[in-house]
């Protein structure tokens, strides 16, 4: 299994949904977020172009976070979900000073903190707090390992690209441009 | 034109604008790594050479200072951590992949080892402070007295340690090398802030941290032939030193977009005449003038080169942390 | 050999990592006394209860979850909805910041002394409720009850309705119609016999071809609209966007139509023009349903696309293309009505040319352009009939504004003003839920009208600016927290849904039935409440239509079968609620009235040198003002800022980020300062600001002076001919970057 999302630059209208819907579903307190919404604009008036995108944890592939935690507090489990423990956790930071997106930040109670492709929704046969309540349906959750789930086949489909692939680190969100 | 801004999410201050998490306590626990790292590797080597005689502050007196640096350091570290009350979980596991957990491990074996060295020469190091300070005698002769003298525990480790004090001389080496080179290993594992994503960061502060050791040693030596001694050991250092940035800095340029962003900060950015000016300038160049100036027989304090040799590499360590995590890959 | 998968690939490389460390977790245990995570809760066991999203008027069915704690902890839409179909937008799921805001009204508030006086105080409910009815007595019987206005939005609204039509005051008004859709409502009645009503039955779904007139779907999170534009998209439809502003909208879209401002009634023409002279229109709809095409014809010859060029600078190709491109698509395309039509004065003019391009392209009453909403009727609890008031909005409103077919909020605050010359006075007000200051333009009037009030009663949930003119304050419960009637809104299956208290109302709120029962009660009007709370009312009415409160307490949202047919057959007869039975190209209705039975394109005024004209819009995570200080929505956006085009941005060496101030044509200067974004997307003659920001209620803490307020600046109203709605888009501002306000203050 290996879990990935597709986040289609096509539909997105950077309401913010998914933001709020982390929030609610994932107790993430006020001032915090795990996921976010970037907008680029290029051109000149009125030959423009605008891609919005809604960014989050890539749960990469070859996660530099999950290397550099001193403790395993940061760990993959099942699909390629990068968590991070709560009790295991000292509040170094290397983990964040690693993760090439700013996807992590430390929790007002000194944890590290930050998306969990919602484990425990899936783990349920649900999709992800962000993917079930978007109102474009722009994002896609789903198994890349499996050729006729949904993510693998717009990603056969699509043309996409990912954040900072010269990381090196095998991230998981793609964009569908 | 072209425009780039979070609609929302990430402006919001606990977030960004950036995520600048690590303040004066990192550099500060990695200069004084540094420190103990260079103080220990004299101590041992000339020990292990059998120049024990020769370089009697080197190997008897100032490896005291190596434990008060690594537990001011730890104190420093433990301050950094934001989830304090788990910070025992460091030593539920080791992880190799990570600098920090072999980091700890190292610390952890070096900080007992470090305290129990200079414990083996206390009368010496007491005949070093009489005269010259009473609060450092008085306190030293308190520890020999109640925690040495009434401790059997304690007196049987000396015991055992004087035994085998050779052995732990080359554990001890061999950790201050670590526990140096951990220093900058420790920035330069973090795949997203290209500008310690370089593996000469390791070797450079290894260099940089010995040189800090020799300052103090130089510092604190009485006789002549140490003094210069160490003095030409760190002009040596400055000089490996230069090598090695002129060398950093070729690897940014030849690097990715993000790590030529990195160097601009140094060669006409933010932090170009801070780095330059009062590292490369003030805390290696000057007080390697006044240590050649003083070999060719000029009268310099001694004090003088050595405080600007510490001073440089306090600021370098500053300078790296705080400029590391500025640069990025996104936004 | 099995081929090497990326799953194996993993595993091993877990494996590698877990050989690496010592055994990793050594330890499972930590001590208990150490701090515990706080855990998602689990959807299957919580306590949920059916609600309706009282954030926007699009009002989508969801549920409310609660923690093991009892406190509503997220909100989800419900999936047999059609207004959400389970999914809310960012306001909905935020909703539950509105309930936990710590500066809701918590008790009712009484101005201490006379009336002007800058201090209220706190009062128990039967004082502040006793009052109420007292002053509605005396200005009831002073100068009768038809003086008293309610100017009033959202649900709450119902409950005042009743008290008000009880007491004999038909004087009801929502700033919702004037500010903003009722140009729109006008334009179609006066075309198909039926107004849009909401929500806007566009069946985008289906469409191949949408047009947006200055509509910013995506930043307006008009819900329904959002989810099926983007349905539209991943089907491959054309989107066709006319703004000035590189709107979100504009960026999904195949033509994105620059416009000027002000001349978008000059490229409806046109396209009318190519649709009819290139024989692109349908001609067998045309010729079976309307009525007056020859007129239409001979209207619209002279304005051709290059004509419209000289007016609109767009391109007279691009114009034919993009009419070709609607045509190609009909009859499944939509031009978009849009909402917030109250612009340049002449809007009914304007949203009637949409709707005649709608039936040139056939696309009214079929699929993926215009479906037939259905509703039920749920009949209301039996009372007796409501008395006959002396006069109503009509006689000081229809004399002149022939086409308006509901209360409009700045013909009743004319009417308050102490030198009116309308033939009737209003002498008291009712406000529920609406921020007048902010929704209504020329707040100078407002305020006057304010202070030549006897009464004013405000109902609201928070201490929004209008609170501070009330003379008494009536908390009410946030809509988590309460009962209210039923939505039957109009949609494709005809649908109820339920609203129920998740939680106790917080504080010494109430829910506004129970305000407007308690004062009709006081004000002798027992009659009209024989009921002792919603429950009963509802549990009745749901019992007519074959179901029960409780059974609508576990499903929310109760589906039932439509009567008639969504879509016209092919060549059906139908019969249109105009004059002539048919779809009006030429409005008999309008011709009767005296205005123009067809739309004439009339020149506006563009800003002189130096100017830029405001133009004003949404952000998708607001309600403007309504949910400012909410903090999962204020989370994501605190502040708006001033879009200026780079091109300005140099001329005036504006930097990306400095503070500016704004002074507009009448030298109203802007209270606070606001930043500038620079950027491409938006016409070197305009400037943009998103609405809502810039609040001046200083208990609203979250909010309070973040962002700058359009509403201030609009003070130059042009009123809608037909309606009497107030356009609002011929505003222009200098950009100034000192501060004006010490300048004064020093002078």
């Amino acid at each position: 299994m290996r879990y990935a999302m597709a986040m289609d630059t096509k539909k997105c209208v950077g309401c913010s949904d998914c933001v709020v819907a982390c929030q609610t579903e994932n107790n993430v307190p006020h001032g915090y977020c795990r996921d976010w919404i970037v907008e680029n604009v290029d051109g000149t008036y009125p030959e423009l172009h605008l891609e919005i995108r809604s960014e989050r944890c890539n749960h990469c592939g070859d996660a530099p976070c999950v290397r550099t935690c001193p403790t395993g507090a940061s760990h993959i489990i099942e699909g390629g979900i990068v968590k991070v423990t709560h009790d295991e956790c000292i509040g170094c930071g290397a983990c964040i000073q690693a993760c090439p997106y700013e996807a992590r930040y430390f929790h007002p109670e000194g944890y590290v903190d930050k998306c969990t492709f919602c484990d425990h929704r899936v783990a349920k046969g649900q999709d992800t707090a962000c993917v079930s309540v978007c109102p474009t349906r722009c994002l896609t959750f789903g198994d890349l390992d499996d050729p006729n789930s949904p993510v693998s086949k717009l990603l056969k489909s699509r043309k996409w690209k990912v954040n900072a692939p010269e990381a090196g680190t095998k991230p998981q969100v793609y964009f569908l441009i | 034109m072209k425009e780039e801004l979070f609609v929302s999410g990430r402006n919001i201050p606990n977030i960004d604008p950036v995520l600048h998490i690590w303040h004066w306590q990192i550099p500060l626990y990695l200069f004084l790594g540094g420190l103990a790292a260079g103080l220990i590797f004299f101590a041992t080597y000339f020990f292990i050479t059998g120049k024990t005689d020769k370089y009697n502050v080197a190997v008897k007196i100032s490896p005291i200072i190596a434990p008060i640096a690594i537990i001011i350091g730890l104190l420093a570290l433990l301050l950094d951590l934001k989830h304090t009350q788990f910070f025992w979980q460091l030593y539920t596991t080791i992880r190799f992949e990570s600098p920090m957990s072999w980091g700890a491990w190292t610390l952890g074996i070096v900080t007992p080892l470090s305290i129990i060295w200079p414990l083996l020469y206390l009368d010496d190091i007491i005949d070093y402070f009489d005269g010259k300070c009473k609060i450092i005698t008085k306190f030293l002769k308190w520890v020999d007295k109640i925690i040495i003298g009434k401790c059997h525990i304690i007196k049987w480790i000396i015991k055992i340690a004087r035994k085998y004090q050779k052995i732990m001389a080359w554990i001890l080496l061999l950790l201050s090398i670590i526990l140096g080179v951990y220093t900058g290993i420790l920035l330069s594992a973090f795949n997203a802030r290209p500008l310690w994503n370089t593996s000469i960061l390791g070797p450079l502060f290894l260099v940089s941290g010995v040189s800090t050791g020799v300052a103090v040693i130089m510092w604190m030596a009485r006789d002549h032939f140490e003094k210069i001694s160490f003095s030409k050991i760190d002009l040596m250092l400055v000089a490996i030193e230069l090598f090695f940035i002129i060398h950093m800095f070729m690897g940014y340029l030849a690097s990715s977009e993000v790590q030529q962003e990195a160097a601009a900060l140094f060669l006409g950015g933010e932090f170009t005449a801070v780095f330059w000016g009062f590292f490369v300038g003030i805390g290696l160049v000057l007080p390697a003038l006044l240590e050649l100036m003083e070999l060719f027989g000029y009268k310099i304090p001694i004090a003088v080169p050595a405080f600007l040799i510490l001073l440089g590499g306090l600021v370098f360590r500053f300078i790296m942390v705080e400029a590391g995590q500025l640069t990025r890959y996104l936004y | 050999m099995k081929k090497k998968t990326r799953r194996d690939f993993i595993k091993i490389s877990a494996i590698g990592v877990g050989g690496l460390a010592l055994a990793n977790p050594v330890l499972d245990w930590v001590p208990s006394f150490l701090p515990k995570e706080k855990t998602p809760i689990d959807e299957s066991k919580a306590e949920r209860t059916p609600t309706i999203c009282e954030v926007c008027f699009w009002n989508c069915a969801a549920f409310a979850y609660k923690g093991a704690d009892g406190k509503v902890q997220k909100i989800i839409g419900n999936d047999s909805d059609l207004h959400s179909t389970g999914r809310l937008c960012p306001r909905g799921t935020g909703g539950v910041g509105m309930l936990y805001d710590k500066d809701r009204l918590k008790k009712p508030l009484m101005r201490v002394g006379a009336p002007g006086s800058q201090t209220f105080k706190e009062v128990s409910w039967d004082e502040a409720l006793d009052y109420v009815a007292k002053k509605t007595k005396e200005v009831g019987e002073k100068y009768g009850y038809e003086s008293i206005a309610l100017l009033d939005h959202g649900t709450t609204a119902h409950h005042f309705e009743h008290l008000f039509k009880s007491f004999g005051s038909d004087n009801t008004a929502e700033p919702a119609i004037a500010q903003c859709l009722g140009a729109r409502e006008a334009g179609f009645i006066n075309t198909y016999g039926a107004g849009i009503g909401s929500p806007e039955p566009t069946d985008l779904r289906n469409s191949k071809c949408l047009v947006l007139i200055g509509s910013h779907i995506g930043e307006n999170m008009h819900n329904g609209i959002v989810q099926d534009m983007s349905i539209g998209i991943d089907r491959g439809m054309t989107v066709i966007t006319v703004d000035p502003r590189f709107s979100t909208a504009a960026s999904k879209s195949k033509y994105w139509l620059p416009i000027k401002p002000a001349t978008d009634l000059a490229l409806l023409l046109a396209w009318m023009h190519v649709l009819i002279y290139e024989d692109l229109y349908d001609k067998k709809y045309v010729e079976q349903y309307t009525y007056g095409f020859d007129d239409l014809k001979n209207h619209v010859k002279k304005y051709t696309p290059e004509w419209a060029f000289t007016k609109t600078d767009i391109a007279p190709d691009l114009i034919r293309k993009t009419a070709r491109e609607m045509a190609n698509a009909s009859p499944a395309v939509a031009i978009h009505p849009g909402r917030h039509t109250a612009w340049y004065g002449d809007d009914t003019q304007r949203t009637r040319a949409i709707a005649i391009l709608n039936a040139l392209l056939g696309s009214w009453g079929k699929k993926g352009g215009y479906y037939f909403p259905e509703k039920i009727h749920v009949p209301h609890y039996p009372t007796p009939h409501y008395p006959e008031p002396k006069w109503t909005w009509k006689d000081i409103t229809k004399d002149k504004y022939k086409g308006a077919f509901t209360g409009v909020t700045n013909i009743l605050i004319d009417a308050s003003l102490p030198d009116t010359k309308l033939k009737h006075k209003i002498k008291a007000w009712y406000i529920t839920a609406t921020n007048l200051i902010q929704s209504i333009p020329d707040q100078e009037k407002t305020k006057k009208a304010i202070q030549n009030m006897e009464f004013i009663v405000v109902v609201d949930t928070m201490p929004s600016e209008i609170t501070g003119y009330a003379d008494v304050v009536l908390p009410e419960c946030t809509y988590l927290e309460r009962y209210d009637y039923l939505r039957t809104t109009r949609h494709k299956e005809p649908q109820i849904a339920l609203r129920m208290p998740a939680v106790k109302p917080m504080y010494e709120s109430k829910p506004g039935w129970w305000i407007a029962r308690e004062i009709g009660l006081r004000l002798g009007l027992e009659k009209y409440y024989p009921w002792k709370d919603l429950e009963e009312v509802l549990d009745w009415q749901l019992k007519q239509v074959g179901t029960s409160l409780e059974e609508m307490k576990k499903i929310g949202v109760k589906t039932f079968d439509r009567e008639e047919a969504l879509f016209l057959e092919d060549g059906e007869e139908y019969f249109f609620n105009t004059n002539t039975g048919k779809i009006e190209l030429y409005s008999t209705d309008l011709d009767a009235m005296g205005y123009d039975p067809m739309p004439v394109f009339k020149e506006h005024p563009q800003p002189e040198d130096g100017f830029y004209r405001l133009i004003y819009g949404r952000v998708p995570m607001h309600t403007f003002g309504r949910t400012i200080n909410n903090r999962f929505l204020n989370d994501l956006r605190s502040e708006n800022h001033l879009w200026v085009n780079p091109k300005v941005a140099k001329l005036l060496y504006l930097e990306p980020g400095q503070e500016v101030w704004l002074r507009n044509q009448d030298g109203v200067v802007s209270s606070y300062p606001v930043k500038v974004r620079i950027t491409e997307r938006i016409r070197f003659d305009s400037v943009y600001l998103p609405h809502g920001f810039g609040n001046k209620a200083k208990q609203m803490k979250t909010a309070y002076g973040k962002g700058a307020a359009d509403w201030e600046l609009i003070t130059k109203v042009l009123i809608d001919d037909v309606t009497g709605g107030t356009g609002m888009r011929s505003n222009f501002v200098e950009i100034l970057t000192d501060n004006p306000n010490n300048e004064e203050v020093k002078a």
